[in-house]
C-alpha cells in the first residue's frame, strides 16, 4: 500500500487532505480533538468508500472537503489546486455534494423542472433570461426517464411532494449534471427505504460508471461499502485504521469488514 | 348607495396601493423566508423621500422612482447587517427602521408632516390627466390600480427569470444555491432590497394620494403588510389559476376592507392599530401557517437509518 503520509505533487489526486489538524470546541470543556496530522488523498479515477464508527471523523473529513467546516491546520486540494480559502460556495462549483437527508439536495417549494434548470444553469450567470425553458422539457424528460421513478411525467409538480427516494435520485442527477472534479455522497441512502436505496446505489454505480467522476461516498452501510469502488478505507477516532484497493479490496468478504468493523466500535464502547 | 360607493371607492383606492407594500412584504417573508421588520422604516422613506422632492419641484414619476431606489438601499443595509455582520433577521430590520426615524426627520427637514396639496402629483400630472379632473375619483382609482398591476406584473415576471428562480431557491433551501456555488446571503440582500424598494415606492404612492407625506405613516406596516399576505394566500392561494401575487392584492384589499368596516361601525380611530394587530393574530391562527420561524426548518422528517 502506498505511504499517504507524503508531501509529493499532488498531480495525480483528485482530492487530497494534508497535515489536516481540527478540534472542536477548542478552549472550552466540550474539547474533542480529532484530527491531528491527518492526511488522505484518493487518486485520479477512483472511487472511494469510507466507513467508521460515529464520531470517527468521516463526515467532518467530507465537511473540511466541501468547506462548512475549516480546519485549524493544513491543507485542502482539488484536482492538485488548493481551495481551502476558497468559501464553501465557491468550492460548490468544483464538487457536487449528496447529502443524507433527502431535503437537502433539491428545493421543495420548487418543481422538478424549475430545480433542474437551477442546475443546468450553475456556473452561469443568473441573469433576467427566462428562468424555465419549456423546450427542454423533452431533454429533460429524457433524463428523468433513466431513473425509473417515473419522474418524467411529473416535471411541474413541487419536488416536496416526491418520495425520499425520488428526491434523492433527482439530487444525484442534479449534482453530476455539470462538469464537476468529485462527487461526494455523504451517507446518501442512509434516510431512504431498503427499495429506494437499493436504487439509489444502483443509479449511483451507473452515473459514476458512465461520467468517469471520482466518488468519495460515506456510508454505514458495509455492503454497500464493499461492494462500491475500488478502495475502502476505514476511520476510527481520527485515524484511517484500514485502507484496501484494487484487488485485496475486490476480495475482501463482507464477513471480515464487519469483523473489523466491530473491532473498532466495542473498542469505542469500552473505552468511553 | 352614494356611501357604499364612497366606501369601495376609498378601500380599491388605498387597498391598490398598500398592495404594492404587500408584494414587497411578500417578497421577504413568502419568497424569502424573511421576517423583515425595515418595512415599517421604509415605508415612510418613500412618503417623506417624495414630499421633500414635490416640494422642491420635483416630477412626481422621478420622486416615485428616487422612493423606490431609497427604500431599495435601506432594504440593502438590512440585509448586510444580517448577512455580513451575523445580525439576526429581526433585529437588523429593528435597527433599520429605528435608524430611518431620524434619516426620514431629516429629510422632512425635522417636521413630521410636509403637506403638497397643490402640487402636481401622479394623481394628476402625466397620463392621470387624460381623465377628466371631475371624475376625480376615478381617475385616483385608475391611477392606483395601473401602479398595483403593472408592479404585480414586473414581479410576476421577475420571480420566472434566472435571477427570480434563484431567488426562490434561497428562501426554500440556502444549502440548494450553495451547491449551484452562488451565494445565499447575496440573493437575501437581493430579495430585501427589492422588498424594501416596493415598499418604499408604496409610501411614496400613497403620500401622492394623500398630498401629504406622515413621518410616523410607518407604523404597523409589518403588521399591514403580512396580514395581507397571510389571508390573501390563505383565502386565495388554492385557486390554481391565480398567481400568488394577485392573492396578495386580493388579501390587502380585504383586510382593508376590514378596517374599513369597523371604523364605519364606529370604532374610536385610537383602536386602529389594535385592530389592525389582532387581524394579523386572527390571520396567523386561522391559517395554521407557522409564523416567522420554523418553516424552512419543518422537513419531511426521514430518518431511519440503515
Amino acid at each position: 500500500m502506498p505511504s499517504l503520509q507524503t508531501s509529493e505533487p499532488a498531480r495525480g489526486f483528485a482530492a487530497e487532505l494534508r497535515h489536516i489538524d481540527k478540534t472542536f470546541g477548542a478552549g472550552t470543556a466540550e474539547e474533542v480533538p480529532l484530527f491531528r496530522d491527518f492526511s488522505f488523498a484518493m487518486e485520479k479515477g477512483s472511487s472511494v468508500s469510507v466507513v467508521g464508527s460515529n464520531g470517527s471523523g468521516k463526515t467532518t473529513l467530507l465537511n473540511i472537503l466541501c468547506g462548512s467546516v475549516r480546519p485549524d491546520a493544513g491543507e485542502v486540494l482539488l484536482d492538485g489546486a488548493r481551495i481551502d480559502r476558497l468559501a464553501e460556495f465557491r468550492r460548490s462549483r468544483l464538487l457536487g455534494r449528496v447529502f443524507q437527508d433527502p431535503a437537502a439536495g433539491t428545493c421543495p417549494r420548487l418543481t422538478v423542472l424549475e430545480n433542474l434548470s437551477l442546475a443546468e444553469n450553475k456556473g452561469r450567470r443568473f441573469g433576467l433570461s427566462r428562468g424555465v425553458s419549456r423546450k427542454r422539457a423533452g431533454f429533460w424528460r429524457a433524463q428523468l426517464e433513466q431513473l425509473h421513478l417515473g419522474l418524467e411525467d411529473r416535471l411541474d409538480v413541487p419536488v416536496g411532494s416526491l418520495s425520499g427516494g425520488q428526491r434523492q435520485a433527482l439530487a444525484l442527477l442534479i449534482c453530476t449534471m455539470a462538469p464537476i472534479k468529485l462527487l461526494i455522497l455523504d451517507e446518501h441512502t442512509a434516510a431512504l427505504d431498503p427499495k429506494s436505496s437499493e436504487n439509489v446505489m444502483e443509479l449511483t454505480e451507473r452515473f459514476v460508471r458512465e461520467k468517469g467522476i471520482p466518488v468519495l461516498m460515506v456510508t454505514h452501510n458495509l455492503k454497500y461499502a464493499a461492494a462500491f469502488g475500488d478502495r475502502l478505507i476505514m476511520m476510527h477516532r481520527g485515524k484511517i485504521v484500514f485502507d484496501v484497493s484494487g484487488a485485496q479490496k475486490k476480495t475482501l468478504g463482507i464477513r471480515e469488514l464487519t469483523d473489523r468493523f466491530d473491532e473498532i466500535s466495542i473498542e469505542d464502547g469500552n473505552s468511553v | 348607495m352614494d356611501i357604499l360607493f364612497g366606501l369601495a371607492a376609498n378601500i380599491l383606492q388605498e387597498g391598490f396601493v398598500y398592495a404594492i407594500m404587500a408584494i414587497g412584504v411578500f417578497v421577504t417573508y413568502r419568497v424569502l423566508n424573511f421576517p423583515d421588520l425595515s418595512v415599517d422604516g421604509t415605508f415612510p422613506l418613500g412618503a417623506c423621500v417624495t414630499g421633500a422632492l414635490i416640494l422642491g419641484g420635483a416630477d412626481p414619476w422621478a420622486a416615485c422612482l428616487v422612493s423606490f431606489l431609497c427604500g431599495a438601499a435601506a432594504g440593502c443595509v438590512t440585509g448586510l447587517l444580517h448577512v455580513r455582520l451575523h445580525i439576526t433577521d429581526l433585529l437588523s430590520g429593528i435597527l433599520v427602521m429605528t435608524g430611518l426615524t431620524s434619516i426620514n426627520l431629516v429629510v422632512t427637514g425635522g417636521s413630521s408632516m410636509l403637506a403638497y396639496y397643490s402640487r402636481p402629483t401622479v394623481f394628476s400630472a402625466g397620463p392621470a390627466a387624460l381623465i377628466p379632473a371631475s371624475a376625480r375619483v376615478w381617475r385616483v382609482l385608475a391611477v392606483a390600480f395601473a401602479f398595483c398591476i403593472l408592479i404585480k406584473l414586473a414581479v410576476d415576471w421577475y420571480l420566472r427569470t434566472k435571477s427570480g428562480l434563484l431567488l426562490r431557491a434561497a428562501g426554500d433551501n440556502p444549502q440548494y444555491v450553495v451547491s449551484l456555488g452562488r451565494d445565499p446571503g447575496m440573493q437575501k440582500i437581493l430579495g430585501l432590497t427589492l422588498g424594501n424598494g416596493l415598499t418604499a415606492l408604496s409610501g411614496s404612492v400613497l403620500s401622492q394620494q394623500a398630498g401629504s407625506a406622515n413621518v410616523w405613516s410607518g407604523t404597523g406596516m409589518v403588521v399591514m403588510g403580512l396580514a395581507s399576505v397571510i389571508i390573501g394566500t390563505s383565502l386565495f392561494g388554492r385557486v390554481k389559476i391565480m398567481r400568488a401575487t394577485t392573492a396578495v392584492v386580493l388579501g390587502t384589499v380585504v383586510y382593508k376592507t376590514c378596517l374599513v368596516v369597523a371604523m364605519q361601525l364606529g370604532l374610536p380611530a385610537n383602536y386602529l392599530k389594535l385592530l389592525m394587530a389582532v387581524l394579523l393574530t386572527v390571520a396567523l391562527v386561522a391559517n395554521r401557517a407557522a409564523p416567522f420561524r420554523g418553516k424552512g426548518e419543518k422537513r419531511d422528517a426521514v430518518s431511519s437509518d440503515l
